[in-house]
């Protein structure tokens, strides 16, 4: 039953779904690689191209956001549903993009080369500061589990609204016209 | 939806029932509830898997706690030189620190333990590790052993030996049945303990060969890989410390006799790289090559700076031995990956009691 029209529009969902994907994957890769005693290496190498990639599409979807207006949500949507999904979206937003930059600062504070790969690095974006890495590592764990509580509200509230709703809400991220 | 829902009118209903919304709800709670415990289990919070967080509460628990230093190797101070490559070098590796002249070099020398004021005269383990930083401004970061191989082949044997060295609180000493239990299952254990039991003592870093122990690759400009390990072999003079010296001598020394001997120049090492041969165990670092193999000195390591590690900039830097340049690549090692992993849990604790102002200071009488 969709009950209302509108979508977002095409670059809005290849970039909703593919860094829905990404930034999955980086919130189990970060905490797996913090814990693990074998598999760190291997995910750090994964972990920080896969951030730096995260950090470029996130501001592409904001400026893709702030040019095309998303569609209305449902009339009958009560106020402080409204209000939570405003306010978890642009949390959503302001995480995608600081958690690539606090990892990249924390890097540069901790006095750590920040490779991309094997022969790409990027240059340090804050001085060698102990007392700054310090703040910068515990930021970056916070601000992941922060991600990772926000993403689980999102997935909930858009399986309520395919599923117990059923407003369209779901559908105006997931197809195309 | 019941089978027989008859309408007051006999009529079966029009308009599509509500549906209950109460399954619905509920696999979305099972679907947050997997993801929350998935995240949950692979962070080490639930369940009681080794975690590199358990692996260096393990470390922290063989010794006392020391805020504000290394988990390990924690007594040290940091040096400073240049590393020169030899024309072979570049043979071997593409690796920036093998084609630059001259490579400036940031490190540390070190003894084993987790005591940051611990006695020179007692530490049977001593180590260096070192940071090449080419102008390329990649880095390879290196942490080398006194030792010719590791103790242990695997991280579970390594958490198990490090259990195994907490003092009972009953005694204040390790368990010896434990310890005698990891010699019993692991037998480079064993042989690790007659290596420290006979291999003679050296008087000082500077005459003091330091092993890499872990292996890596090395990929040269011909595109040819090759697994290589690779040691510090000291251009000074062996010169053994027998135990009536060892006890007589001061708890500094090795930091007084290095400081003496930066006074009259530059102490040197070669690094000499080991190259594998045919079914070497290039993931085993409990297993030290056969002496035959081919040997090439990629350079020469000059040191002629030292400084406390309170004041200098080894303190504040993590020797994560895979910090690598292009041209080296880290093995499948294991022990390699725990190191890794503790040396950057310890790195990321001592930063934060650092900052936090809790660095344990000198015990009176000390320097």
């Amino acid at each position: 039953m969709n009950t209302r029209g509108g979508h977002f529009n095409l670059p809005a969902r290849l970039l909703h779904w593919t860094m829905a994907v990404m930034i999955l994957a980086m919130l189990f890769v970060g905490v797996t690689m913090v814990a693990s005693v074998q598999l760190r290496p291997m995910l750090v190498d994964l972990h920080r191209p896969l951030g730096i990639a995260i950090g470029v599409l996130a501001l592409l979807r904001l400026y893709n956001r702030l040019r095309h207006r998303p569609p209305p949500l449902p009339a009958d949507l009560p106020a402080w549903q409204v209000a939570a999904a405003k306010a978890s979206h642009w949390l959503l937003y302001g995480l995608m993009l600081a958690m690539p930059l606090v990892g990249w600062a924390m890097l540069s504070a901790g006095g750590y080369p920040i490779v991309l790969w094997e022969g790409l690095h990027l240059p340090a974006i804050a001085p060698h500061t102990p007392s700054a890495y310090a703040a910068l590592r515990g930021a970056h764990s916070v601000l992941a589990y922060l991600l990772f509580a926000t993403v689980l509200m999102h997935v909930g509230a858009a399986l309520f609204h395919l599923w117990v709703r059923r407003d369209g809400v779901f559908q105006s991220m997931a197809k195309g016209r | 939806m019941p089978l027989f829902r008859l309408r007051r009118d006999g009529g079966l209903p029009r308009t599509p029932r509500a549906h209950s919304p109460l399954p619905w709800l509920a696999l979305i709670a099972v679907i947050l509830g997997v993801a929350a415990l998935t995240f949950a289990w692979l962070a080490g919070w639930i369940g009681n898997r080794l975690t590199t967080q358990r692996f260096t509460d393990a470390i922290e628990a063989s010794g006392g706690p020391h805020p504000g230093f290394r988990r390990a190797h924690s007594k040290g101070v940091c040096v400073s030189g240049v590393f020169e490559p030899s024309a072979q070098a570049r043979t071997l590796s593409v690796a920036r620190a093998f084609s630059q002249a001259r490579v400036p070099v940031l490190g540390r020398l070190s003894i084993g333990g987790g005591d940051p004021y611990g006695a020179d005269n007692t530490a049977r383990v001593r180590s260096i590790a070192v940071q090449l930083g080419t102008d390329d401004g990649q880095q390879w970061r290196m942490a080398m052993n006194s030792f010719p191989f590791f103790a242990v082949p695997s991280a579970e044997a390594f958490f198990e030996q490090t259990r195994a060295q907490r003092p009972d609180p009953a005694t204040g000493k390790p368990d010896p049945a434990a310890m005698a239990a990891v010699l019993e299952k692991y037998p480079s254990a064993k042989a690790f303990q007659h290596w420290a039991k006979t291999a003679p003592w050296s008087t000082s870093w500077a005459n003091t060969t330091f092993n890499g122990i872990n292996s890596f690759w090395f990929t040269n400009a011909q595109g040819e890989r090759r697994a290589v390990r690779w040691s510090w072999q000291p251009q000074a003079a062996f010169e053994a410390m027998d135990a009536a010296a060892r006890a007589s001598a001061d708890v500094d020394f090795l930091s007084a006799d290095l400081r003496q001997r930066l006074a009259a120049g530059p102490v040197r090492w070669n690094l000499v790289v080991t190259l594998a041969g045919a079914g070497d165990r290039v993931e085993d670092p409990s297993v030290a090559w056969p002496q035959d193999r081919e040997q090439v000195v990629a350079g020469v390591l000059s040191l002629d700076h030292m400084q406390p590690q309170e004041a200098g900039p080894c303190g504040e830097l993590n020797f994560d031995p895979l910090i690598l340049p292009r041209g080296v690549r880290g093995s499948d090692d294991p022990i390699l990956a725990a190191r890794s992993a503790v040396y950057s849990q310890s790195f990321n604790r001592r930063e934060r009691e650092r900052a936090k102002g809790l660095t344990e200071r000198a015990p009176e009488g000390a320097r």
